[in-house]
């Protein structure tokens, strides 16, 4: 038992309309780790809905990579709606 | 009201009661803390399900529910024997969950339609609590059954030490008798409960026990050998400080 894997573990609220990552927990099994979850993750009506993933299943972007990932966007303004002006006359906007 | 009530209600609460101090006993023992939080949940709803019955017991005797709790000796207390036997490994422990959440849950599902309005409300909160013990009875039951040799040996050994202490459950008495559409016969369940219980046990590739000598008296307040310690450790704090708040 010593050996179980972990899973991630996705909760989604009772108003929230995406599952949202809480944490990770371990357990033999898919079936066993919804229920790990249920009791450790849901125990003060937190979410009507769960999800878990195998944390070896999930991809992650890596540390070494941030200046590439992530860098080149910080400069990037006209990508944000508010960049943009918005011209006298248009409704519904 | 009168006495007949008032007995029923305190053996629904010292069931409850004692298998709750049992469950509690697994806390930083259980195999990973994902269980010890899932046998934690289960003994608090054991307990909150001891709580409601037994204040329900205690406003028909002008007593309070720690009166009731910590206050009595064991000739007083009426629940029934599986509830008090030692926790054993953790697969007794599931077995014991398997037999008396089974039990639970049919009993408070038709406890639903007592006449009695209290006992009825306690029931349709607690029949979806113990429908979640039996799901985590089941799923432990069937994986360690259908696991390795040593977790199927360990399964089959739990199932056969909980055996002698099933058919008390299913037993109906002269009280249960005389309260009528108040209280629910466990007699009328009896064949569907060892149904449940035989479909389970299939499923994790063990074998039914063999009918063997049935242990009776929890009703009776005859307790066996384990309920003198477990008394102790769970009254010994009220009865050393009375009165006490915290």
């Amino acid at each position: 038992m010593r050996d179980w894997p972990l899973w991630e573990v996705f909760v989604r609220s009772r108003r929230g309309l995406s599952h949202g990552h809480v944490g990770s927990l371990h357990a033999p099994d898919a079936q066993m780790a919804l229920r790990n979850a249920r009791d450790v993750y849901t125990r003060r009506q937190e979410g009507v809905s769960i999800w878990v993933v195998p944390a070896s299943a999930i991809t992650a972007s890596s540390p070494d990579e941030k200046d590439e990932f992530f860098d080149p966007a910080g400069d990037k303004i006209y990508r944000h709606p508010t960049f943009y002006e918005i011209p006298e006359g248009v409704e519904h906007l | 009201v009168n006495r007949d009530l008032y007995v029923y209600v305190l053996r629904l609460g010292d069931d409850a009661l004692i298998a709750a101090q049992r469950m509690g006993e697994w806390i930083a023992h259980a195999p990973q803390l994902e269980e010890d939080v899932a046998l934690g949940n289960i003994g608090l709803d054991q307990l909150g399900q001891a709580r409601s019955l037994l204040a329900y017991a205690g406003s028909l005797a002008d007593k309070s529910e720690d009166d009731l709790a910590y206050f009595r000796d064991e000739r007083d207390f009426t629940n029934l024997l599986i509830c008090e036997r030692p926790n054993g490994d953790f697969a007794v422990t599931m077995a014991r969950l398997l037999y008396f959440a089974t039990y639970q849950h049919m009993l408070y599902d038709a406890l639903q339609g007592s006449s009695d309005e209290t006992l009825a409300g306690v029931a349709a909160k607690a029949v979806k609590e113990v429908a979640y013990h039996v799901d985590h009875a089941t799923q432990w039951v069937v994986r360690l059954g259908d696991g390795t040799e040593e977790s199927h040996r360990r399964m089959q050994a739990g199932l056969e030490t909980m055996w002698p202490y099933t058919q008390e459950m299913l037993a109906s008495d002269d009280l249960v008798g005389r309260l009528g559409d108040v209280a629910v016969d466990p007699a009328g369940f009896a064949d569907e409960w060892h149904r449940r219980v035989a479909a389970v046990i299939e499923q994790s590739t063990c074998s039914l026990p063999e009918a063997a000598y049935q242990h009776t008296g929890g009703r009776d307040g005859k307790h066996t050998e384990a309920m003198g310690y477990l008394l102790a450790e769970m009254q010994h704090i009220a009865r050393s400080h009375p009165g006490a708040t915290w």
